[in-house]
């Protein structure tokens, strides 16, 4: 089994809305997975399925190779993008009851709730109110009440909203410490940069259908158009320029550097190769700047949206 | 059922460790009794005053004995000082106003001519006394000149006194029934009481969840329809600890105050008392006694049964409405429009109860709304003490349970697509298309 979650053609609708068309994806063991979309995609719909909070119309959902089923509530820990929690109730009560919910008798959820609170040096405020606390506090009562349990998936709805950069890191820091202890994680998230740092595959979500998923890596190397940024000091830029143009798709580039010369962005045709270039590029002149430009999330993600629509 | 069991203590003790909740429990019966005791106190300031009131009789046809003092007011005959004096002597002095007799000799016409100047217009209770003085008078002037004998009058009044008895032969009386509409009100007023109370409160619980947005993180645990249950279970839980902490303080307060009361009485009955008025009293304890008879013979095990039935039926009924209103809006103040329907058929009960069923406790729209699901149980508790067939109180409670069970499933329904459900407050026609949804 190398796929902890599996969601087979999974449709969902409300009334003549349909939230989710037909939608496949797998989740590999122990990855971080990147759902992608923009607003109104179906992310929550299909993390709600997930939770069971809703059932999908037709298709099916498989967990650890088990169909879902209401005992799977306590394998996952969901934090979702509106959170909160019961303002006047103190924060170690809260937990407590939480952590029950999920299944965990009371003595065990004690146990794991001192380890994390002294974890996260917050143990000062067992008997606080969460209307004492700041937002960002409540964020970390909340993130250790979504991971307390142990569960074997972990999904996160936007988990950096409402946390300083500080807090963020660490955050994102206790996430992928997560991962190395076997928790798969799914990450729904529109902050692009953090799906660099962190996701191993991405699915991307867009008006309902899913139109696009793998691994990350693979996804980059699909969307690569061999294009080169290169900054070249040449005694003659006219001329180079011109050659250059004769072998190779040029560009006009904008990059900030400290040398003077040419900024170009130059697309390798079929079946050349970066060698050709660089040594057509080291007799013109002096090269100072020479990077390929991998497609970032962002770029497959606007790319693949506005395709898709 | 583990899980029922965590939400139920969480909703009972949230409620319970509210500092409105405990301040209301403690504070309400005081307040109460406070509030009684107010109001018996300012009574008593208002009739302690004397009020004077000085009459001039032109007529000569009363004399001093007919213009009988009350406690609260004080006849005084000014008929030697003339009318204008008398007028002056009031508006300048504190007396309370002045009652002119002219002469007239027809009594019908005097009858229709008497004046009262006062500077504040009388109370009810002063006119009536007035008009008491100047009818009795005049009614019997005119019975000597029409040749009629009024001690033969008085002696022919009959008063009949109807014994009621059923067919089983078992005695019944105005006092059993009074007692039945006492029982059966408050029982019938402390379901309603009940009702607007707890399911309003299950209600703000409902929508604290939501504004607060932990429901996400709840409902990813525990089913809706659970959370819904242990909500509306532990809210109850908490209304009935707090019933019967308001019990107990009011049997405390009522010992406490009957002890003083009783200490009153009794020196209120050494005081002077004419045989008419000791018959009269003895007649009011006949009736006290004969009251409590009635009360004991009612049938207290089957109303005990009924009661509970009722009351767990109609609540739960009632505030899985609550809950799904709670469900449906963002905030208290879009609950209005959703509360109308709600509101109109337990004022309907009560009313119904109130006037229909104390007149005709087996008339068609007593028996109507005795059955109909949304009024039975305030109506039903209302009517069983004047003896309702058991396959009646049977089909009530059939159609009751059978309601009550649809009307869960629809509010849960409501339920479980409302508390996800930000933004624009929905209309009925939503509510209709979220009790659609699968799923």
């Amino acid at each position: 089994m190398s796929n902890l979650l599996e969601i087979n053609n999974v449709v969902k609708s409300y009334g003549d809305y349909t939230a989710l068309n037909n939608v496949s994806l797998h989740v590999p063991r122990g990855s971080v997975f990147g759902l992608l979309g923009p607003n109104g995609a179906g992310k929550t719909s299909l993390i709600r399925i997930i939770n069971q909070i809703t059932m999908p119309d037709s298709g099916e959902v498989i967990l650890d190779g088990e169909k879902l089923a209401p005992h799977h509530i306590e394998y996952i820990g969901y934090l979702p993008e509106e959170r909160g929690l019961y303002k006047s109730m103190k924060v170690g009560e809260q937990a407590l009851y939480l952590a029950q919910l999920k299944g965990l008798s009371k003595t065990e959820a004690k146990k794991r709730l001192k380890y994390w609170f002294e974890k996260f040096d917050i143990s000062a405020w067992w008997d606080k109110k969460i209307e004492e606390l700041s937002k960002g506090m409540a964020q970390k009562v909340q993130f250790i009440v979504t991971v307390m349990h142990n569960p074997k998936l972990l999904i996160f709805d936007e988990p950096f909203s409402g946390f300083d950069p500080i807090n963020a890191q660490l955050i994102a820091k206790e996430i992928l410490q997560l991962r190395d202890e076997g928790a798969t994680i799914i990450f729904s998230t529109h902050r692009m940069e953090s799906v660099e740092e962190m996701c191993d595959y991405i699915a991307l979500i867009n008006k309902s259908n899913k139109i696009l998923d793998g691994k990350l890596e693979t996804i980059k190397r699909q969307y690569r158009t061999n294009t080169f940024q290169v900054g070249l000091d040449a005694t003659n830029p006219a001329e180079v320029q011109q050659k250059l143009k004769e072998q190779f798709d040029v560009l006009p580039a904008d990059f900030k550097t400290l040398n003077k010369g040419l900024k170009l962005n130059i697309k390798i045709k079929d079946g050349g190769t970066a060698n050709e270039l660089l040594s057509f590029l080291t007799n013109a002149g002096q090269v100072h700047h020479f990077v390929e430009l991998v497609p970032t999330a962002n770029d497959i993600f606007i790319q693949a949206v506005n395709k898709n629509s | 059922m583990k899980k029922l069991k965590l939400i139920i203590l969480r909703e009972f003790t949230a409620k319970v460790k509210n500092k409105s909740f405990i301040i209301m429990t403690f504070l309400s019966p005081l307040i109460m009794i406070a509030m009684i005791a107010l109001i018996v106190f300012l009574t008593k300031q208002n009739d302690s005053s004397v009020k004077e009131i000085l009459y001039v009789d032109n007529s000569d046809l009363f004399t001093a004995e007919d213009f009988k003092s009350t406690e609260t007011i004080k006849y005084l005959d000014f008929s030697d000082l003339g009318i204008e004096e008398t007028k002056k002597k009031v508006e300048e002095g504190n007396h309370y106003g002045v009652l002119l007799l002219p002469k007239i000799d027809s009594l019908e016409l005097l009858a229709k001519s008497v004046e009262f100047f006062s500077k504040d217009t009388p109370g009810l209770n002063t006119m009536e006394n007035i008009e008491g003085i100047v009818n009795t008078k005049l009614g019997s002037l005119k019975m000597q000149q029409l040749g009629i004998d009024e001690q033969k009058i008085k002696s022919s009044r009959i008063r009949s006194d109807i014994k009621l008895l059923n067919f089983s032969g078992e005695k019944s009386s105005k006092q059993a029934s009074a007692a039945k509409i006492a029982v059966g009100s408050i029982a019938g007023y402390l379901l309603m009481m009940f009702v607007i109370i707890y399911g309003t409160s299950v209600m703000r619980s409902v929508i604290e969840e939501k504004t607060s947005r932990i429901i996400e993180v709840i409902v990813s645990s525990v089913k809706p329809f659970q959370l819904m249950l242990g909500k509306i279970i532990g809210n109850a839980a908490a209304g009935l600890l707090q019933f019967f902490v308001w019990g107990i303080l009011l049997l405390i307060a009522f010992i406490a105050v009957s002890l003083f009361v009783g200490i009153d009485s009794a020196e209120l009955f050494s005081k002077d008392i004419s045989p008419e008025q000791l018959a009269q009293m003895q007649d009011v304890i006949g009736n006290k006694a004969n009251l409590v008879a009635a009360f004991l013979k009612l049938p207290f095990l089957s109303l005990f049964f009924l009661f509970i039935f009722y009351f767990l039926a109609g609540y739960m009924l009632y505030s899985s409405l609550y809950a799904a209103i709670g469900a449906a809006v963002d905030n208290e103040t879009d609950t209005q429009q959703f509360m109308m329907p709600i509101m109109m058929p337990l004022m309907l009960a009560v009313y119904v109860g109130a006037f229909t069923v104390m007149n005709d406790a087996h008339g068609p729209v007593s028996i109507f709304f005795s059955h109909f699901p949304l009024t039975s149980p305030i109506v039903m508790l209302m009517r069983f003490p004047f003896g309702v067939a058991w396959w009646e109180v049977l089909i009530s409670m059939i159609l009751l349970v059978l309601t009550f069970i649809g009307i869960v499933w629809l509010a849960s329904k409501i339920y479980r697509v409302g508390i996800l459900m930000y933004g624009k407050k929905p209309t009925y026609k939503d509510l209709w298309k979220w009790i659609r949804y699968n799923g």
